[in-house]
């Protein structure tokens, strides 16, 4: 299992691996937010910590289909289905390696990128924080949902279809709880859920994910 | 190597949901290496596949020692900008093996070891693919047409490969066309090609809907 973890981060940070797309995408959003909007500093305080979780989402969402469809036109996955590893642990390390390779930079670079959305004072270490909790379920989810598709010639759009209303629970919570302790109010509820969503993907998904994808082995 | 046999009895697969071959029986005893034939599209693909545990069979029954087979399929499952000997590594240290030496002196890949895989030719790739094998540590293969894009002296190392592996209490099922010069059983699918009067028709999810 550390082999597939360290064999996918590697083909990742490689050429043409993807590494840096849903980065640079994120970096777009953040960047041309506040031409679209306008330069009023207060608005762009307002609307930072929801535009920033929207960019992570969709940059999260970029690389979805990377997770297993290169794997399952190249022959790896049915190979690693008659490896002694279970099905759902292939699918937990492989959701592992798209957070280390798409979700970990995007966590990093969001407080900088505040800047650029003139964040309020407290809400950079809060984005940190609340995309540090939320972004596990967003490639949880993301690899259920590449899973489903992953036998379909240009499933990216069927994917994204599927995925959308499954991320929508994590960007309110996430969103609400940056949002609120920017505002000085109590966020413990919004990021209780938020840990909830993340703690029950992790527990849960790796088995229907190993399911579809033995349906789709076939 | 434990004593490795494969039983299949009465064996009925199915691809996309039509029957393919039914009724197949056969023995696979350690030391033997029993060659599949049959035209294109007479199920030994989907035989291989049944057999690896990719797809369930449609009916009859399977018996074989846990995780004993070793899957060789059309294609081989590498990683172009990994190099032949990361590609072999990672497939290694799947099945809880280290050594990728002997894998690689046997497929005469020594001196490409460091080459990336998507500089290699389509037999080299083969030959990679195949090299896989000896670090799954399986004692039963598959192996899906692995002549393919393989010169004569490719061939020969290919054929040395599974005569070694056989003398040391393995098994291979190999679908192949050419002859190998093998000391093998050769059996024929076709004959097991269902009958499309009275071959049972299997009920997909969409016949149940519209009942």
């Amino acid at each position: 299992m550390i082999a597939l973890l360290a064999r996918d981060i590697r083909l990742a940070l490689r050429a043409g691996g993807g590494f840096g797309l849903g980065l640079a995408f994120f970096l777009i959003v953040v960047t041309l937010v506040p031409f679209g909007v306008g330069p009023e500093s207060d608005i762009l305080t307002r609307i930072a910590p929801g535009i920033l979780w929207i960019g992570a989402l969709l940059a999260c969402l970029l690389s979805l289909d990377r997770i297993f469809q290169l794997d399952f036109e190249d022959g790896s996955l049915d190979l690693l289905a008659t490896a002694p590893i279970p099905m759902e642990g292939i699918v937990a390390v492989k959701a592992l390696a798209h957070w280390i390779t798409t979700g970990l930079p995007l966590v990093i670079a969001a407080p900088l990128l505040g800047v650029l959305m003139n964040l309020a004072q407290p809400g950079h270490g809060w984005i940190f924080v609340t995309l540090l909790i939320g972004t596990p379920a967003l490639s949880m989810i993301g690899a259920f949902g590449a899973a489903l598709t992953v036998g379909l010639k240009r499933g990216g759009l069927l994917l994204s279809l599927l995925v959308l209303p499954l991320y929508m629970p994590t960007l309110i919570f996430g969103a609400e709880a940056a949002t609120r302790a920017i505002d000085g109010f109590d966020n413990t509820t919004p990021l209780m859920m938020l840990a909830g969503i993340t703690l029950a993907s992790v527990a849960l998904l790796p088995f229907a994910a190993a399911a579809a994808l033995r349906i789709n082995l076939r | 190597m434990t004593q490795v046999e494969l039983d299949v009895r009465n064996l009925s697969v199915a691809r996309g949901g039509v029957p393919v071959l039914e009724g197949l029986s056969f023995t696979l005893k350690a030391g033997e290496v029993l060659v599949l034939r049959g035209p294109n599209g007479s199920g030994k693909t989907t035989l291989l596949r049944t057999l690896a545990g990719l797809q369930p069979p449609l009916a009859g029954e399977i018996s074989q020692p846990p995780e004993a087979i070793a899957y060789g399929a059309h294609a081989d499952g590498l990683k172009a900008t990994l190099s032949v000997a990361e590609n072999l590594a990672f497939w290694a240290a799947v099945h809880g093996l280290r050594d990728i030496g002997p894998a690689l002196d046997h497929f005469n890949l020594r001196s490409l070891a460091s080459r990336a895989a998507q500089n290699l030719s389509a037999g080299q790739k083969r030959r990679l693919g195949l090299a896989r094998l000896l670090v799954t540590g399986r004692p039963i293969w598959l192996l899906d047409e692995p002549t393919v894009s393989l010169d004569a002296a490719s061939v020969g190392l290919f054929a040395d490969a599974v005569r070694a592996h056989v003398a040391d209490g393995g098994a291979a099922l190999i679908a192949t066309h050419i002859d190998l010069g093998l000391e093998a059983r050769v059996f024929d699918v076709t004959p097991f090609k269902p009958d499309p009067e009275t071959g049972l028709r299997t009920r997909s999810a969409f016949d149940e809907a519209l009942t």
